[in-house]
């Protein structure tokens, strides 16, 4: 059954999109990830124009992140100062992207922009847990104890410092403020929650605890991406409701189906899976602007 | 199709003003966008109208129909450093969205350069590319470029020979429109041809508008885009609650 996409003005069938909405749900209740890393470059391929994938995604990863917050802030995984914290970098951060976008959007660079940074950020992450889960599963088999972690000094010599109870730090706010604009442009640009991004470096730079940083992590991401979408919606119009309805509804499905799968592996198998998927889409991206295009023209958006 | 034929006499007995007129008309002027909308087949018909006897030399039927046109950037791309990126841009001044040519034999059979160029009839002379900056020394090679791209996407359509022109007086032909339409009114032109020089053309057009839920969305979006985004992040939330609750409630 195909369904015409009012924003987007394509025809593409329906069970399509719950399907992808599905597997990516899946995968991202299997992993713990947002998705939209892997959402977003999946609706480039089955056709949907680049800004528009970016923004629709942008408001699907609300809903996703939304129950997934609320469960959080039940359990009380939550550090809503640090989260406040790393929110005010992350507006300030969507703000930017969205300039960003928009003037490379008027110039014709808007689509190798994105899959730029898809190229960049998906390889390097992917490559960074493949080699992890690799190491780990080998410490694993010769017994030896998980490696401690490293205190960053430099950290700690930074001024404005600042108390987070939940967390149980005293660091400054300008490492989380940095982190969260880094993350709000990536969102604004990628269409992705950040969360890839966020997490490790919440646990690797900032030193917070396992616990806190999943839900900490999602509070921001509710908020980054509803910043962005307005944005997108308000100053270019792309954001397509109907796309993003059935994609959720696949996703949400999807990811409670997900969460039973990823309890019956284990920890270091299921990064090694998601490392595996991430170098795979990177390299698909990689492969389309290395080699010559069939088609060397492109018909630029039209300024309605 | 009797109801048809009954039509096409009824106006064949109308009053004449040239030697050979067109009498046609569409078997829809509105086509509606909605949420199931893939495509649609319009047919277009009529008859040739002659007070006196037949004139010499061959005759033809050619049909265009033409989407809204706009201002189009067509942009080239260059390997710079190993990737492929945009380099090269020609602005279009105004290019149709959709465009069809149907006719009734070869289309250099049916009509001459001049008159072609008269009446904007193919698609390169549809296009109007006259003031494309010269920033490019090949801008033409991106006008082919454009009629390549929407071609293979159904966007532009040339059907030679696929008008159906009966005893030189009868003809219909159908013209598909794709699913991926931009709305607006579309210009339907008949011209009827004689020794490749046109005798006389019949104008009229299709409106193409969205409906339904394809409208409020496309109009909210637009006119009310602060709306618009606040609703869909209403919706978005509304979705992950609702979902979480359920499946709470599943598993007890």
């Amino acid at each position: 059954m195909n369904i015409y996409l009012p924003i987007a003005e394509v025809s593409v069938n329906a069970f399509l999109l719950l399907g992808l909405g599905g597997i990516v749900g899946v995968l991202s209740g299997m992993f713990g990830v947002g998705g939209g890393f892997l959402m977003t470059p999946l609706l480039f391929f089955i056709g949907i124009p680049p800004a528009v994938a970016v923004a629709t995604e942008a408001n699907q990863i609300v809903a996703s992140s939304f129950s997934g917050a609320l469960a959080h802030l039940k359990r009380k995984t939550v550090d809503l100062k640090m989260g406040g914290v790393l929110l005010v970098g992350g507006l300030f951060g969507a703000g930017i992207g969205i300039q960003v976008f928009n003037i490379l959007k008027a110039a014709g660079h808007v689509d190798l922009l994105v899959k730029l940074c898809y190229v960049i950020f998906l390889g390097i992450v992917g490559l960074l847990m493949f080699i992890e889960s690799v190491n780990a599963i080998r410490k694993i088999k010769k017994g030896a104890p998980a490696p401690v972690r490293r205190q960053r000094g430099w950290i700690h010599a930074l001024p404005f410092k600042m108390r987070f109870r939940t967390s149980g730090l005293y660091i400054s706010v300008i490492p989380p403020l940095i982190v969260g604009l880094l993350v709000g442009i990536l969102a604004a640009i990628m269409g992705v929650g950040g969360g890839f991004i966020m997490v490790p470096a919440m646990i690797y730079v900032l030193g917070m605890p396992t616990k806190v940083v999943i839900g900490t992590s999602l509070f921001q991401i509710i908020f980054v991406t509803a910043f962005t979408t307005m944005l997108h919606a308000v100053t270019n119009q792309t954001v397509d409701m109907l796309l993003a309805v059935l994609l959720l509804v696949g996703g949400v499905i999807g990811a409670q189906i997900g969460t039973q799968i990823g309890t019956k592996l284990k920890a270091e198998q299921l990064r090694i899976l998601l490392a595996i998927i991430v170098l795979a889409v990177c390299g698909k991206l990689a492969f389309d602007l290395l080699v010559m295009p069939s088609e060397l023209y492109s018909i630029g958006e039209s300024g309605h | 199709m009797s109801l048809l034929r009954a039509l096409i006499i009824s106006l064949l007995l109308a009053v004449p003003a040239q030697a050979e007129e067109i009498v046609a008309d569409l078997s829809q002027t509105r086509v509606a966008i909605t949420a199931n909308f893939d495509g649609s087949e319009i047919l277009i018909f009529g008859a040739v109208r002659r007070e006196e006897a037949m004139p010499e030399g061959p005759l033809s039927v050619i049909i265009t129909v033409e989407g809204p046109s706009e201002r189009t950037t067509v942009r080239r791309k260059e390997r710079v450093a190993g990737i492929w990126v945009n380099t090269d841009t020609v602005e279009v001044d105004l290019a149709p969205t959709f465009y069809a040519i149907a006719t009734s034999a070869p289309l250099q059979d049916a009509i001459s350069e001049i008159e072609d160029l008269r009446h904007k009839i193919s698609i390169p002379r549809a296009i109007r590319a006259v003031g494309t900056k010269d920033s490019v020394a090949d801008s033409e090679v991106f006008v082919d470029a454009l009629i390549r791209i929407r071609t293979s996407k159904d966007s532009y359509q040339v059907l030679e020979n696929a008008v159906k022109l009966t005893a030189d007086t009868l003809f219909e032909t159908s013209i598909t429109l794709p699913s991926n339409l931009t709305q607006g009114a579309y210009r339907t032109r008949i011209f009827l041809t004689r020794d490749r020089a046109v005798v006389d053309q019949f104008e009229t057009a299709i409106e193409v508008r969205k409906v339904g839920l394809e409208k409020f969305i496309y109009g909210l979006a637009h006119e009310h885009p602060l709306i618009y985004g606040l609703l869909s992040l209403a919706i978005a939330i509304a979705a992950g609650w609702l979902a979480s609750a359920f499946f709470r409630y599943i598993r007890g």
